[in-house]
């Protein structure tokens, strides 16, 4: 399984990286689409489809709407010289990926085996929540009940999008 | 916003409405089988969002299903509000309190209140994502007018 989610992850990869450097943005815009629905097939294979049937949903979305930005706008990409301002930014951009690379590397030793979890929480969550919360779906019974905070933040997030977008996006006053 | 072909009109009747009842089936089953209220949502609003590429922007009145799309997400995540304050008032009282009865677990109703909460979510997470895809394009109706 580890060497399946490998190929998968490499293919993510070399699909963000096509869409970096792609010339026409509708082609750029599909290869990103590969970056998430690489995501669903890694989220299958570690066994969790609930997460698996949102973000398969939600990345069709999203690419519909990028799609439909693409051809309402032009599909060339457009260039500039870079400034003084283009090269600060590279520099930076280059100094942070050292700066993370490094504390990666010394950091990498302590991490555990991938896939084993060390959070204290995680034992008592599993071993009674189906008689505690009487919901056959573990997940269900952790968002929900024990982590309820967590859920109602989630949703009132949700709900702060909405209200941002149309407050952004409304020309005419509503009658 | 113009609709598609007559074969994608025909398919979009054929689908739309199944989408739709699958959205439904994983958020009232969101408490034993794997998804919920956000799954559930989504797919629920991705029905919608397909019935308006497919049959284009005026098949629908877009500022009417918005202005409702809108109050319904409110109201829903007002509900949930009510819901989890309802818990100070019986039992133990504590916020998010599952204090109704929990049955037997497997069956349709049972896990207390975490059906009513994966159904409230669930109309919240469509309604929001609904109001957004119907905000942008209203909003390009707008300026192209």
């Amino acid at each position: 399984m580890e060497l399946a989610i490998s190929v998968i992850v490499g293919l993510m990869i070399l699909g963000a990286l096509y869409a970096i450097h792609a010339k026409d943005l509708l082609s750029a815009v599909i290869a990103s689409g590969i970056v998430g629905y690489g995501l669903v097939i890694c989220f299958l294979l570690l066994k969790a489809p609930d997460l698996a049937i949102v973000q398969i949903v939600v990345e069709t979305i999203t690419l519909i709407i990028m799609v439909a930005v693409v051809f309402d706008s032009s599909r060339e990409e457009s260039f500039s010289k870079p400034d003084t301002q283009g090269y600060v930014s590279a520099i930076t951009a280059v100094f942070l990926i050292i700066v993370l690379f490094y504390f990666f590397k010394i950091s990498v030793s302590a991490l555990d085996v991938f896939g084993e979890s060390t959070l204290r929480m995680a034992g008592p969550y599993i071993e009674g929540a189906t008689e505690k919360t009487g919901s056959a779906n573990l997940v269900t019974g952790v968002v929900f009940d024990f982590r309820g905070y967590d859920t109602l933040g989630e949703a009132t997030v949700l709900v702060t999008a909405v209200l941002g977008v149309l407050t952004i996006l409304r020309l005419k006053g509503k009658k | 916003m113009k609709g598609m072909t007559l074969i994608v009109k025909k398919t979009t009747q054929l689908i739309a409405g199944m989408v739709f009842m699958y959205g439904i089936y994983i958020i009232v089953h969101g408490h034993l089988t794997p998804g919920g209220g956000f799954a559930g949502g989504v797919v629920i609003a991705g029905s919608f969002i397909l019935l308006i590429l497919a049959f284009g922007s005026d098949f629908l009145n877009l500022v009417k299903e918005e202005s409702g799309s809108t109050l319904y997400e409110n109201l829903a995540i007002l509900v949930v509000l009510f819901l989890a304050v309802s818990g100070l008032l019986f039992g133990t009282r504590v916020f998010f309190l599952n204090w109704f009865p929990k049955g037997t677990v497997g069956q349709l109703v049972s896990a207390g209140m975490l059906p009513l909460y994966n159904i409230f979510v669930g109309i919240e997470v469509a309604a929001s994502i609904l109001t957004i895809f119907l905000a942008l394009i209203i909003f390009k109706e707008e300026i192209s007018e």
